[in-house]
């Protein structure tokens, strides 16, 4: 099925894209992120243009979260109070991403600092997971109970001035923290047409120490809608978002994701987090890969 | 037209040039399209031309101003480092001809009608030096042949009874729109005997026209759009499967 994208300028096998929206889909299913971290590399490689790419993979994300999101909501693990802390610093993130991206274009670095940040972000993000779950496997099967931890804020949270109560998650924490934690993942969505899932929820129960009851939900929340804001940024600066090329991957994904939240249902949390902890290396490192390695092309052309 | 007026040569030539489409419609389903460049190149009395000659066809697509960009090795990357620009680097670009153009004509007549990829006038911009000038014109060819938009074709042309020739050139479906001309010549021994000039316009239509156009016009609405999009179809799909 050839499918001409109006936006990226190029046909495509729409079975391929589908196929790969799809692939990330069974991930967010399973995993409960967005999976853009997946679609745009692998767009990129199949030759869509990075920006579209970007764009694009925003509103396949947006998709993912809708569902998950709802069902968090109907069993009430959304903290709506920090949930809408976290949007407002992410729609700031997404306005100076979108500053940083056209900065980063007229330097004719974007490419590099988008491949730099996939290589930073995800090779010490599943590394991290990858210890976490490997040492908790090991102690499933040892039988030792692995020793509960403390739920605290990190210390720089507490010296931040101001504080709120945010009673769902049952934190007495400066609203500074949240907000900057928001701008941060806002600006890598908008980079790098991420959803930020597999950061926020980390930095939520590490730095923030919210109750892991909410995290999740939040997490989804804040995705929801700063993919929403990217979208609209992309839309309204670079122009880049591709609707026929959102739709096939959205096709895929909301089908994936409900074959892979089945497919969760039946692994190990812990396997299931080691699974995805090294695909992110897998990613992580294709990408180092391409930086380290001579490229077939030492030539670009861009428009002016 | 281009006449010569030598005894033992052929002389003045009438070129009738002809493509298939004057019109190239990118719409949904585009994966590219076939040209057909053919014609009937005669004496002006209007018989075949006695001696032997050679036709070269030039496609070109607009011209546009590009940034070459040039990535060097720093601390183990692979990164851009330094780049040119060039003021007129055409969109697409392909050469047809009925053997290597090195041996139809010589290079100063090849570079004065731009008959390879070797002789496109770029313009660049700024650098004077022609050394660096010419290494980053060579990867910007380079670049768009990779890409499939650049290439030459010796052989592509072939011509049958002295009188009609007629090449195929492929556009790919990554080919930039706008206006395009497609120019034939006939030579013989160095010299261009005749040319004609057609002109072939690329233009989204329909579907594929109207997404580029509200994404380029009306941004605002077409993002509401795309996320709404979004969201229906998250929700539409999360309510399906909820009931089974």
């Amino acid at each position: 099925m050839d499918v001409y994208l109006p936006i990226a300028n190029l046909a495509v096998n729409g079975f391929v894209i589908v196929g790969l929206g799809a692939l990330t889909g069974v991930l967010s299913g399973m995993f409960g992120v967005g999976g853009g971290f997946l679609t745009t590399p692998l767009l990129i490689f199949y030759g869509v243009p990075p920006t579209v790419a970007a764009a694009s993979a925003a509103s396949q994300v947006t998709g993912a979260s809708v569902s998950g999101a709802l069902a968090h909501a109907r069993r009430g693990g959304i903290d709506y109070h920090i949930g809408a802390v976290l949007v407002v610093g992410g729609v700031i993130g997404t306005g100076l991403g979108a500053l940083l991206f056209r900065l980063l274009q007229a330097l004719g670095q974007i490419d590099t600092a988008i491949n730099l940040l996939y290589v930073i972000m995800l090779g010490s993000i599943g590394s991290l997971m990858a210890v976490e779950s490997i040492g908790a496997v090991r102690a499933r099967h040892t039988g030792r109970a692995q020793p509960a931890r403390r739920r605290r804020h990190h210390p720089l949270v507490a010296s931040l001035p101001l504080r709120w109560r945010f009673y769902r998650s049952g934190l007495y924490i400066s609203p500074l923290a949240p907000l900057l934690l928001g701008m941060f993942t806002g600006i890598l969505t908008m980079l790098m047409g991420i959803g930020g899932g597999f950061i926020l929820v980390p930095a939520m129960l590490y730095i923030l120490g919210m109750g892991v009851n909410v995290v999740v939900g939040t997490s989804l929340f804040q995705i929801l809608f700063v993919t929403m804001a990217t979208t609209m940024m992309h839309a309204l600066t670079t122009r880049a978002v591709d609707l026929v090329l959102a739709s096939l991957l959205l096709v895929g994904s909301v089908l994936g994701a409900q074959l892979g939240a089945g497919l969760a249902q039946k692994a190990k949390p812990d396997v299931l987090r080691l699974v995805l902890a090294l695909i992110v290396l897998g990613v992580a490192l294709r990408m180092a890969l391409g930086l380290g390695w001579r490229p077939d092309e030492i030539f670009t052309v861009v428009s002016l | 037209m281009l006449g010569a007026a030598h005894p033992e040569t052929v002389g003045p030539l009438v070129l009738v040039p002809e493509v298939s489409q004057h019109e190239i419609r990118v719409e949904q389903g585009f994966t590219g399209a076939d040209l057909l460049l053919y014609g009937a190149i005669l004496t002006p009395e209007g018989q075949p031309v006695a001696g032997d000659y050679d036709v070269v066809v030039v496609v070109e697509g607009p011209p546009r101003a590009v940034v070459v960009r040039e990535k060097r090795q720093v601390a183990g990357m692979w990164i851009n480092a330094a780049s040119s620009s060039f003021r007129s680097a055409p969109g697409f670009y392909a050469v047809a001809s009925s053997r290597p153009v090195a041996g139809i004509v010589d290079s100063r007549t090849a570079a004065i009608y731009e008959l390879g990829l070797d002789w496109l006038q770029l313009s660049p911009i700024g650098s004077i030096d022609p050394v660096r000038q010419q290494r980053f014109a060579r990867g910007l060819v380079d670049h768009m042949q990779r890409m499939g938009l650049y290439h030459e074709d010796p052989g592509a042309v072939s011509i049958s009874h002295q009188v009609l020739y007629q090449a195929r050139i492929t556009l790919p479906s990554s080919v930039p729109i706008g206006d395009y001309t497609a120019e034939t010549f006939a030579i013989s021994k160095g010299r261009v005997l005749a040319s004609g000039l057609t002109r072939i316009r690329v233009d989204k239509q329909g579907f594929a026209r109207f997404i580029a156009d509200r994404a380029e016009h009306a941004g605002l609405a077409y993002g509401l759009c795309a996320v709404a999009l979004s969201i229906a179809m998250g929700w539409i799909a999360g309510r399906l499967f909820a009931r089974v």
